[in-house]
């Protein structure tokens, strides 16, 4: 009988756990480092994708740090898909919650962004509506319209200076963060996802639209210090509106 | 499905090809030297949209296109994946590429991807099983596969049977075509303490349909014996070289790879090592 599959993987994952008996070398030896070159593969492999999924919280904790919370992760939470492209999405929960990084309050929204950029980059084409239909429509009509977002916009609500802090740490010569809450808008003009800081009101205002309600009751949830031309202007330059929709 | 009036591959040139990396796109386009054909692994070309996909609907168009999973599973106790099936599915029927290929290895058990080719005892039993998802794969996906012999670090102390002889008995069972790595040749036979030369000369190359080349890493066992890491990391060492030659001139021209996964070198670089393998295709086919 073979050592199985479902002992094989837990001596990948843990290696307090024996090498399997059954596993040897040409001469019949325990196969010892051998099997390390397994557990080696896959500790690596797994790190490097989440290395490439958050390279802005690798650099805010440094790759060493990184790489040694990358291992407790990859434990912990396994890809349940062969797709590593998705691999990492319990990272923010994650970092909610591991103790030595309770400190930098903002890491957890900072994976969330980062995450926001991955699947932003892979999400499906969608063919953005001509802007004169929204300039063009009479008032009353477009307050009872409903707009659809292309996949590629994520909307990420902070309470820290996430853009801020983004922007530092991937843009040379980036302002210092200020100590302020900040909404991102990502949306994906062409191929490439691009985080906005929003203005009063904005978050709220996608919130509502993402919700499907009307383009009324969003201005309405956006408060007094909303800037509607300046979020369209957004919108529509990032090719975020695929559609717009009259009654029910 | 893509442009119907796009050319169609609908097989891959007995020439070097290269795996494709999104940053020699350019180079590429603009001058692929000997390179006459691409593969890509296809859980990079699972998600909806952007770029991956934009870049490869275009190099389709001028390159036949070899989709290679990493991911499926196929030697795996747990049933395969409906749902990565169900990706390979839509990716095979999209891009129409010229050849399809998987792994003989397993990688998710218990819903846990492991993200590493891992090794299989060669026994009847498996051998049972692998046919069953080969099976399943070619079905599915429509098409005949190739299934690519594995890099392996260790023995199982079950085995009952050679690897040719178990990737024979899949062959026959299933009409899978093969993928016949010759570095994984070397790496397997060093660390088997085998001879490669003489996997060569028994292995089924009429059911060969490609080739793959690749670079290695040297390290040691436990007791000091040679310890081959397959890395993808590197050119491909001279005895890895002597070894395709030899596999040309019993098997004849078939479609080769140059596999350069890791520390991905500049184009030239690349360009450089298909020139090599194109050098070998000649001489022999000449």
């Amino acid at each position: 009988m073979s050592v199985g599959q479902s002992e094989f993987t837990q001596a990948i994952l843990d290696p307090d756990l024996a090498v399997p008996p059954g596993l040897t070398d040409p001469q019949g030896r325990p196969a010892g480092k051998r099997f390390s070159v397994y557990r080696n593969n896959v500790a690596v492999s797994l790190t490097e994708a989440l290395e490439t999924a958050y390279p802005v919280v690798r650099k805010l904790v440094g790759e060493e740090f990184f790489r040694a919370m990358a291992g407790v992760y990859l434990r912990q939470h396994p890809p349940t898909s062969a797709v590593m492209m998705h691999y990492g999405a319990r990272l923010p929960a994650f970092l909610e919650n591991f103790e030595p990084v309770r400190s930098i309050g903002y890491l957890p929204d900072m994976a969330r962004l980062e995450r926001a950029l991955r699947q932003s980059y892979h999400a499906a084409d969608a063919a953005p509506i001509d802007p004169a239909i929204l300039q063009t429509m009479p008032p009353d009509r477009l307050m009872a319209a409903r707009l659809r977002l292309a996949p590629t916009v994520r909307l990420i609500r902070s309470t820290w200076p996430i853009h801020a802090v983004w922007l530092a740490n991937t843009t040379s010569g980036a302002p210092k963060p200020e100590m302020v809450a900040e909404d991102v808008l990502v949306t994906r003009p062409g191929f490439d996802p691009k985080p906005q800081r929003l203005g009063a009101g904005a978050g709220n205002f996608v919130e509502m639209i993402s919700g499907d309600e009307t383009f009324g009751a969003a201005i309405e949830q956006a408060g007094e210090d909303f800037d509607l031309a300046a979020l369209l202007g957004l919108l529509l330059a990032g090719g975020a509106i695929t559609d717009i929709s009259e009654g029910t | 499905m893509l442009d119907a009036a796009n050319r169609h591959f609908d097989h891959l040139p007995n020439r070097p090809g290269v795996g494709y990396k999104p940053q020699h796109y350019s180079d590429i386009l603009a001058d692929p030297g000997p390179v006459d054909w691409l593969e890509i692994h296809a859980e990079n070309y699972m998600g909806d949209g952007g770029r991956p996909l934009a870049q490869l609907r275009h190099l389709a168009e001028r390159f036949p296109i070899s989709v290679h999973g990493v991911g499926l599973s196929i030697g795996g106790e747990s049933p395969l994946d409906p749902d990565h099936l169900a990706r390979l599915k839509h990716l095979v029927s999209w891009l129409n590429p010229a050849s399809f290929s998987e792994h003989l290895a397993w990688s998710t058990h218990d819903s846990h991807f492991l993200n590493d080719l891992l090794p299989l005892p060669y026994t009847a039993r498996t051998l049972d099983r692998v046919a069953r998802h080969i099976d399943q794969v070619q079905d599915t996906v429509g098409r005949r596969m190739l299934l690519e012999n594995p890099s392996t670090y260790l023995a199982f102390s079950d085995n009952e049977m050679s690897e040719i002889e178990f990737l024979s008995g899949i062959v026959q069972r299933t009409g899978c075509g093969l993928l016949l790595d010759v570095n994984n040749v070397f790496v397997s036979a060093t660390n088997q303490q085998t001879d490669p030369v003489g996997y060569i000369n028994a292995f089924p190359m009429a059911d060969v349909g490609e080739i793959h080349l690749g670079g290695h890493d040297e390290d040691q066992d436990d007791h000091g014996a040679p310890l081959l890491i397959d890395s993808h990391g590197r050119e491909v060492v001279d005895p890895v070289w002597a070894l395709y030659a030899h596999t040309i001139e019993v098997a004849g021209p078939r479609p080769t790879l140059i596999e350069w996964d890791n520390d991905v070198p500049d184009w030239l670089t690349l360009a450089a090592e298909a020139a090599r393998a194109d050098g070998v295709l000649t001489r022999v086919a000449a």
